[in-house]
């Protein structure tokens, strides 16, 4: 049992293995995201009445929400691949962390966008200093930190470690960070109404952000597979496999 | 072994005091620009002197930045970092005090300078304390995880810049509750919970930092 | 007292040289060619365990090692600094032990001035004074002749080969052969050829 599992774990470290096992999962993820962004889109933008207090500006929610949740999660899952790679050396993980980062920065950008965006009609000012808000934003400098490091390091595997180790430490901090500006916040709280204490939204406004929520996952699935797939070929370029696949897609 | 790492640390600070008094000195300096350039949040304490809290706890932040970016470097460039992680016998306690002498030799004297410099700032004479208090307990954080930043970034030229993308957002429980255990002492509230606080993160830092700080060392030691 | 086992370092991926396979036991002194940039230094590194990209496997004791940068802290005296290092090793040295070891490197009328103060040469020399003061028995020396009048060379020489004599081993990257009569060349080359005499 122990053997089998451990074996599975090398498999999954194993780039040409990773990216036979993906072929399948990028096109599943890839329509359903399609699928899933379209159907929460048209409902959460067409159907869904409108808020009884923001009248139609709520619904860029329908982007912001998703976007701010992928946002932390992709930098969550960076810390975890960051943890893996460092303790069982796996070169997978630095191909996970090169291609979440680029998304998660965007992810994390377009959060903030939106935010201020729908801050515009809801608070009556492009920005205000929210907990929220602040927390993503202090995300994104954690983001801009990593991807400095990253352009500041020649040596690949030097950098792999080091975005590693500092993508572990930020996720530890995470937390921390998110519960004192939750403090600070409710020190500094300006007076405004919270857009998501809101008591029970209605369901037909929920469901279709349930929907849009799965879609930006799926699609960032997709992007970060993808990327993932092509890193692999970009650095394993040399290897016969790679030479094979190529030669096997020509011929079709 | 700690005895001769903490002697060694000891004769470079007597001999080198630079690397006290130069951040201090930049720590009063800033301190000035900001009553002179924001007279209104520092002399005429438009809110009830909660700014000033928050002042000297950022221009304590952008202090310890500013020598955390040699923290590292002399070492690095003489080859005694190679010979510390080669030859001691247990690199984890050599990082330790060499972070517990980076904080002596900033934090530490900043809790003892507090005073004049809360003064400078216009706190009122009864926050002394409690000002002293939140950067004892908060300081150590800076100098923990500023450690893991330095490490990391002691083999590039200019490593300052990254060096404070890396570490900032780090800092911000600690300016938070830093600033706030401050400003509820000014408004004669209970401040044990921002202590409390500040002290549990001190010492998470303290469980995180040694072993994070000797990883990047070792990734900076491979980077020549 | 150490094999390598089709060792062969790398960096960014690209191997640095042939594998190499050697035992090294004690008494035994190993000369290590190769032009610049054959990876002398790297595999030097690697063996005091600063440098982890590697394929193959080595097995190795503790060992003294002496890079490009000597290591020496320049706002201390010679005293203080092997001080320090003997506190790094965990052993106690007592001074007597110390003048003598910068008396044979010739640096002891300067051992109580600041490193700062000193020429390459003369820093040399006292990391030179450092390697006799280690307990350890391997010795990994990159370039150690960089700097030196043809007196220290030859304390250099005399210092290595009685390290080796006692029971030491050493293993010194150089573009300057030592005078030493029994010796192990080691030739990095970036082909798959490997020679060992």
């Amino acid at each position: 049992m122990l053997a089998a599992l451990k074996r599975l774990w090398h498999k999954l470290g194993s780039p040409r293995w990773f990216f036979a096992l993906t072929s399948f999962w990028v096109s599943l993820l890839g329509w359903a995201a399609l699928l899933f962004l379209l159907v929460g889109a048209v409902w959460g933008l067409a159907f869904a009445p409108a808020d009884y207090q923001q009248g139609n500006s709520f619904r860029i929610m329908y982007v912001h929400v998703p976007a701010a949740m992928l946002a932390q999660s992709l930098y969550i899952g960076m810390g975890v691949a960051g943890f893996i790679g460092l303790v069982w050396r796996m070169k997978l993980t630095d191909v996970f962390i090169a291609a979440s980062l680029p998304l998660g920065m965007v992810v994390t950008a377009l959060a903030l966008f939106s935010g201020s965006v729908w801050g515009r009609p809801t608070w009556g000012s492009w920005w205000e200093w929210d907990g929220r808000t602040v927390s993503t934003l202090v995300l994104f400098f954690l983001y801009v930190g990593i991807y400095a490091l990253r352009e500041a390091i020649a040596d690949m595997q030097l950098r792999a470690r080091a975005s590693a180790l500092l993508a572990m430490v930020g996720t530890v901090n995470i937390p921390i960070i998110k519960y004192s500006v939750e403090w600070w916040n409710t020190l500094h709280q300006p007076a405004s109404f919270g857009l998501t204490q809101k008591p029970a939204m209605p369901s037909e406004m929920w469901l279709p952000l349930l929907v849009m929520v799965l879609g930006f996952y799926a699609l960032a699935g997709f992007v970060v597979l993808t990327r993932m797939r092509a890193e692999i070929l970009h650095r394993e370029g040399s290897a016969r496999w790679v030479g094979e696949w190529i030669a096997g897609r020509r011929a079709i | 072994m700690i005895g001769s790492l903490l002697r060694r640390e000891w004769q470079i600070l007597r001999r080198a005091k630079g690397a006290v008094i130069n951040p201090m000195a930049f720590l009063f300096l800033s301190a000035t620009l900001f009553a002179i350039a924001a007279p209104a949040l520092v002399i005429q304490q438009t809110s009830q002197g909660a700014s000033a809290a928050g002042i000297l706890w950022t221009l304590v932040l952008l202090t310890q930045l500013l020598a955390l970016d040699g923290m590292y470097r002399r070492d690095f460039d003489s080859g005694l970092l190679e010979q510390l992680l080669v030859t001691a016998q247990v690199p984890f306690v050599a990082v330790l005090s060499r972070i517990f002498m980076q904080w002596l030799s900033t934090g530490f004297i900043i809790v003892l300078a507090s005073p004049l410099l809360a003064v400078l700032l216009g706190l009122s004479v009864e926050t002394l304390p409690a000002t002293a208090v939140a950067l004892l307990l908060g300081t150590p954080t800076l100098s923990l995880l500023g450690s893991i930043g330095a490490s990391v970034t002691v083999g590039f030229n200019r490593g300052g810049v990254i060096l404070a993308l890396l570490v900032l957002p780090l800092f911000l429980p600690t300016l938070i509750f830093g600033a706030d255990l401050v400003e509820a002492a000014q408004a004669g509230r209970d401040f044990m919970p921002q202590a409390y606080v500040l002290g549990l993160i001190s010492l998470g830092a303290l469980a995180l930092a040694p072993f994070a700080t000797l990883a990047g060392l070792k990734i900076s030691l491979e980077m020549q | 007292m150490f094999t390598l086992n089709q060792l062969c370092c790398e960096r960014d991926g690209r191997d640095l040289f042939a594998p190499l396979t050697l035992g090294v036991a004690a008494g035994d002194y190993v000369e290590l060619l190769g032009a610049n940039g054959s990876g002398k230094s790297t595999l030097l590194r690697t063996l005091a365990g600063l440098h982890s990209q590697f394929s193959g496997s080595y097995e190795t004791v503790p060992a003294v090692y002496q890079g490009h940068r000597l290591g020496l802290d320049d706002l201390l005296t010679p005293v203080e600094n092997l001080l320090w290092f003997a506190g790094l090793e965990g052993a106690t040295l007592s001074l007597d032990r110390i003048l003598d070891a910068l008396q044979e490197t010739g640096i002891l009328t300067e051992a109580y001035d600041n490193c700062a103060a000193m020429s390459a040469g003369q820093q040399r020399r006292v990391a030179m004074a450092r390697w006799m003061l280690s307990q350890r028995k391997l010795w990994l020396l990159d370039e150690p002749l960089t700097a030196l009048d043809i007196e220290a060379q030859a304390v250099a020489s005399r210092i290595i080969k009685e390290h080796c004599a006692s029971g030491g081993a050493v293993i010194c990257a150089t573009h300057q052969p030592l005078d030493l009569t029994d010796k192990t060349t080691l030739t990095l080359t970036p082909q798959l050829a490997e020679t060992a005499s």
